[in-house]
């Protein structure tokens, strides 16, 4: 019993630190995606998509 | 080779469709217990909605049969000529429903309004008492008049940017008429005193199970039809809908676990106490605005406002990232509702800072919904439905300045427990989420009925400025008697003493309730301009014949 709330423990204290950088870390990830400047093109189109009439 | 689809036609026997089979089932037994249920219940308002679920869920057993009977063996295509073929039974229902409950919210907002300015039109009745419209009022009009609001156009947006039909054959039906029928357990429990006190969740448990059922399944029918996509690419707008479908899913389950008193009653017991409680409540209270009346409504401004002003979203890399921004910050601002209070102070000031940095991603999405106007301004002057689109995007730039600034504990010192608070709230409800849901019924209306356009347009600038001016009176009016409030709160003698009694400050708001009270009349005439006019739209409208031919044929 012991031995598994130590686990607990330091898995669930690993994660309430962690947690901040990773977001961070997506967050910022996602900018890049956003701004790379291969993606114009698509990007471009996708703001086009409610004016293409089917 | 006529011969031959006819012999193919004669061949297809009609089945159930497992869908059909199972809800019939669902629905009979649902009917048997609560019919078991009404007679065994402990509280008058419990038998009352017991019965009401019986005869609803008889209905709709009997509604799935009678349609199974009425239908061709064949379920609807899913392409027509090669062109999808829109479900919009569903959306149709949803659109009529938001203007009705719209209606009716504006209509108690009315009347409260006026309870305060004269506390006699209570009618010192239970019914009636200020303590049980309220609630009625918010719900009505976030949930009832919003929530339908949101199921319509997301229905109507994830198809026609997914360029497929909804996912789903009974589905789509069950998730707007399951909806309503929550609307009308929750409202009539209020009026009848049914409540679980917390703030925009008040309905008791069984009506909480009953939304977590219906939620769900639209959950399922919106991600299936984003599955089923012909188009490659997940426009904006299906983003900012998923996030308020899934985020309202979990702060509903967060905030809402509940041990009934007893199966057969109403009343329950929260799981959580004291400051959790607190805390939880307004992480539901404070996402339900982030995700409810902010996430869900940026879906509309992203693709109504393209398609009405004829151009392109102005930064679509933009749109990406303040989507992401908003998720990630919002979901920390709810403590600002609790600053000085028993919660954690380090609590208090993250609330505070999270709050603060949401003024960011806010007013992204604010200049990206204004700037796509950019090379079609002049349509401000022409087309009012335009205007009432990017009029609730200025105010939505308003109030999600005013919101950051009242979140800082300073400023809350003053304004916590004002109406300073009431009139925040109604400049982003009455500006942004009213006006910015009346633009896209606006357009929706004449595209589900295919119609050449609106009854009137004229008609649709008188909305647009009376609704105008009775924002600008509510507002104001709040705005200065919140202050005056909180200023007199806060008054001490030179020998220490409270410079005002609680009544004297209550004296002093009447003249601005009253004002309220008309503010909110003008915006209730111009919501009964706006039914008007759309019924005539459907009625009287010109066809487009198109259109017509294009959405309607599996009718």
């Amino acid at each position: 019993m012991k031995a598994i709330l130590t686990v607990h423990n330091l898995a669930s204290n690993l994660v309430t630190s962690l947690w901040t950088p990773i977001f961070v870390g997506l967050f910022i990830a996602i900018v890049i995606y956003a701004l790379w400047p291969r993606n114009r093109a698509a990007f471009d189109e996708a703001s086009r998509l409610p004016l293409r009439e089917d | 080779m006529q011969r031959e689809s006819h012999m193919q036609q004669t061949q297809s026997t009609k089945w159930m469709t497992h869908g059909e089979a199972g809800l019939m089932l669902f629905f009979s037994m649902a009917a048997y217990v609560c019919a078991f249920a009404a007679p065994m219940a402990l509280d008058a308002p419990f038998a009352f909605h017991a019965s009401l679920a019986a005869v609803a869920s008889g209905a709709a057993a009997f509604a799935i049969v009678n349609r199974y009977f009425d239908r061709q063996a064949a379920l609807p295509p899913q392409e027509i000529n090669g062109k999808p073929n829109y479900n919009l039974g569903p959306i149709k229902f949803a659109s009529f429903m938001a203007m009705f409950w719209g209606i009716a919210g504006f209509a108690v907002g009315l009347m409260i309004a006026c309870e305060l300015a004269w506390p006699a039109l209570n009618l010192d009745l239970p019914w009636t008492s200020f303590g049980r419209l309220r609630p009625l009022h918010t719900s009505a009009v976030i949930f009832a008049f919003g929530g339908n609001v949101l199921i319509a156009t997301s229905f109507y947006v994830v198809q026609r940017t997914c360029r497929t039909r909804l996912a789903g054959d009974l589905a789509p039906w069950f998730v707007v008429l399951g909806y309503n029928f929550f609307i009308v357990i929750a409202g009539t429990g209020y009026l009848l005193g049914v409540t679980q006190s917390k703030e925009y969740a008040e309905p008791e448990w069984y009506a909480d199970l009953w939304l977590t059922i219906v939620w769900v399944v639209y959950l399922l029918v919106f991600v299936m039809t984003l599955v089923k996509r012909k188009e490659p690419h997940i426009f904006v707008a299906n983003w900012f809908y998923l996030a308020f479908i899934v985020t309202i899913a979990v702060l509903h389950l967060g905030n809402n676990p509940a041990l009934p008193v007893s199966v057969f009653g109403s009343k329950s017991y929260i799981a959580w106490g004291g400051v959790q409680d607190a805390m939880f409540q307004w992480w539901y209270g404070h996402n339900a605005v982030g995700f409810f009346l902010t996430a869900g409504f940026l879906a509309i401004m992203y693709y109504f406002i393209p398609k009405r002003a004829e151009r392109p979203i102005y930064s679509y890399r933009l749109s990406i990232i303040h989507f992401w921004a908003l998720i990630f910050l919002y979901i920390w601002a709810g403590p600002h509702h609790l600053h000085y209070t028993a919660l954690p102070d380090w609590a208090q000031t993250l609330g505070m800072t999270f709050s603060v940095m949401l003024w960011m991603p806010s007013w992204g999405g604010m200049i990206n919904g204004l700037m796509t106007l950019s090379g079609a301004w002049d349509k401000l002057r022409t087309d009012p439905v335009l205007r009432m689109l990017v009029v609730s995007v200025a105010f939505y730039g308003m109030s999600t300045f005013e919101g950051p600034m009242m979140a800082i504990k300073v400023v809350n010192s003053l304004s916590h427990y004002t109406d300073w608070t009431i009139g925040h709230v109604h400049s982003g409800a009455l500006g942004w989420v009213g006006f910015v849901s009346f633009g896209a019924l606006y357009c929706l209306v004449p595209w589900l009925w295919g119609r050449k356009e609106l009854y009137s347009l004229k008609l649709v600038n008188w909305h647009f400025w009376i609704s105008t001016i009775g924002i600008v009176l509510y507002i104001s009016a709040m705005w200065v008697s919140g202050i005056l409030q909180g200023l007199m709160w806060r008054a001490y003698t030179s020998l220490g003493f409270l410079e005002y009694s609680f009544i004297e400050t209550v004296e002093a708001m009447h003249p601005f309730y009253i004002i309220r009270a008309a503010g909110g009349a003008l915006f209730l005439i111009g919501a009964l301009i706006m039914a008007y006019n759309l019924w005539m739209t459907v009625r009287a409208g010109e066809a487009d014949v198109a259109t017509e031919l294009a959405l309607q044929p599996a009718e």
